[in-house]
């Protein structure tokens, strides 16, 4: 696994085992904020910082743990981590870009409990990536969930002209659409290797 | 949520019941979609993974509301955090003991319990404010309406999807499995159907309220 180049790194974390559609990491603020193009854009960059931090924080910690032989609160370290790289990033917004904070609304804490920031911390965990590796998983990762969440929001403002039946409008309509998105990155199966 | 803040709830029927159905996690606030969606390709998985969900949330619960009156106001997300993330290394290590097998199928999606935002939800809203054994009901409740929405994903998609329930063969050796179930896209689909159906009753119900109140209307 070490040997893995890392343009194929990236490209199995951005589109081949996108985090989104083919691993279902993140998927409440691919649903909550994708409505607008301009929303999901600044989340899927707020996500790729705090998934930035997180990763490189997540391999230190890791090293540190495996020395004092305390694996078992590895879990516990992470969300820790997290959670204040995503104050980090909430003072940030607020400071610099106030009507950004407030369009992103509840979702900006909730990056804590997204799972994709979680996963890549131990997806990169479990795979042994080196230092260089780790951060090149995460900026994949990062692109992935920007990608996926740019590509239900250009489809979501379409289909606010449309006139669908009253019975699937909202999520119902919504995970019909997130399975075709799915469907269609299938096709990417095989271009950066098999391994999930 | 319809609690007002601060304000006890009595225990009653409806403390459980109202988990399982009027606010089903998962099919009516939408919440903790991911193990939702990536761990349903088989129906034993996704009786695994909700029970483990329904333990953390009992246990983090039940301890959120022991300590509700000692926890500082500024620091409770962080320490509902860290009292989820603990229960979660319980269950992970308890099922890597009992099945390495359910243990690899599961995957991360076990220590992701702790990003699961049922478990969150649910401290913050209800735990942190209720007393002890309404807790523990609403607690109970919340599980079984997760393992629910997860049974009622698994069984569809394993039976669609590879023609077996609990791996026991449902068709014969002639039936051609609709492999795409099992797939990442079929959790996308099975779960937009399900949702479509509750849709679908709902608008219905809607509906006949609507002409039975003009009917008596137009009697009288």
């Amino acid at each position: 696994m070490h040997a893995e180049p890392l343009s194929l790194i990236f490209l199995n974390a951005a589109v081949v085992n996108n985090f989104v559609l083919a691993l279902f990491l993140g998927i409440c603020p691919f649903l909550g904020v994708s409505a607008k193009k301009e929303t999901a854009w600044n989340m899927g960059l707020a996500t790729m910082f705090v998934m930035l931090v997180s990763s490189a924080a997540a391999y230190g910690i890791n090293w540190v743990l495996g020395e004092l032989q305390l694996e078992f609160l590895r879990l516990i370290c992470y969300i820790a981590v997290i959670a204040s790289a995503v104050q980090l990033v909430e003072m940030f917004v607020k400071r610099f870009s106030p009507a950004l904070f407030r369009s992103l609304g509840i979702f900006l804490p909730l990056i804590t409990t997204n799972c994709a920031i979680l996963g890549l911390a131990l997806f990169q965990t479990a795979k042994e990536y080196d230092f260089v590796q780790s951060l090149v998983y995460a900026v994949g990762a990062g692109v992935g969930f920007t990608l996926a969440l740019m590509l239900m929001a250009g489809l979501r403002e379409k289909l606010a002209l449309a006139r669908v039946p009253r019975v699937s409008e909202g999520a119902a309509m919504s995970l019909m659409l997130a399975g075709l998105l799915s469907l269609a990155f299938m096709g990417f199966a095989g271009l950066g290797g098999s391994h999930g | 949520m319809a609690e007002l803040p601060n304000q006890q709830e009595s225990l009653s029927l409806d403390t459980f019941v109202r988990g399982l159905w009027e606010e089903n996690p998962v099919f009516v606030m939408l919440l903790g979609m991911c193990p939702v969606l990536a761990v349903t390709n088989t129906t034993v998985n996704a009786i695994a993974m909700g029970l483990a969900t329904t333990f953390v949330l009992v246990c983090s619960s039940l301890l959120v509301s022991l300590l509700r009156n000692w926890i500082p106001k500024q620091v409770r997300i962080a320490s509902y955090i860290v009292i989820i993330a603990t229960f979660v290394t319980v269950v992970d290590y308890a099922i890597q003991a009992i099945s390495l097998e359910l243990y690899a199928a599961l995957g991360a999606f076990i220590q992701l319990i702790v990003a699961n935002c049922v478990i969150l939800g649910r401290a913050e809203a209800y735990a942190s404010k209720q007393r002890l054994h309404t807790t523990l009901v609403n607690s109970l409740g919340m599980g079984a309406g997760f393992t629910l929405a997860l049974l009622s994903l698994g069984t569809v998609r394993e039976v669609l999807g590879n023609g077996t329930i609990l791996g026991i063969p449902l068709f014969g050796a002639d039936f051609q499995p609709w492999v795409v179930m099992i797939l990442p896209p079929g959790g996308f689909f099975v779960l937009g159907a399900w949702l479509l159906l509750f849709n679908w009753l709902r608008l219905r119900k809607e509906r006949r309220l609507q002409a039975a109140a003009a009917e008596s209307a137009y009697a009288r």
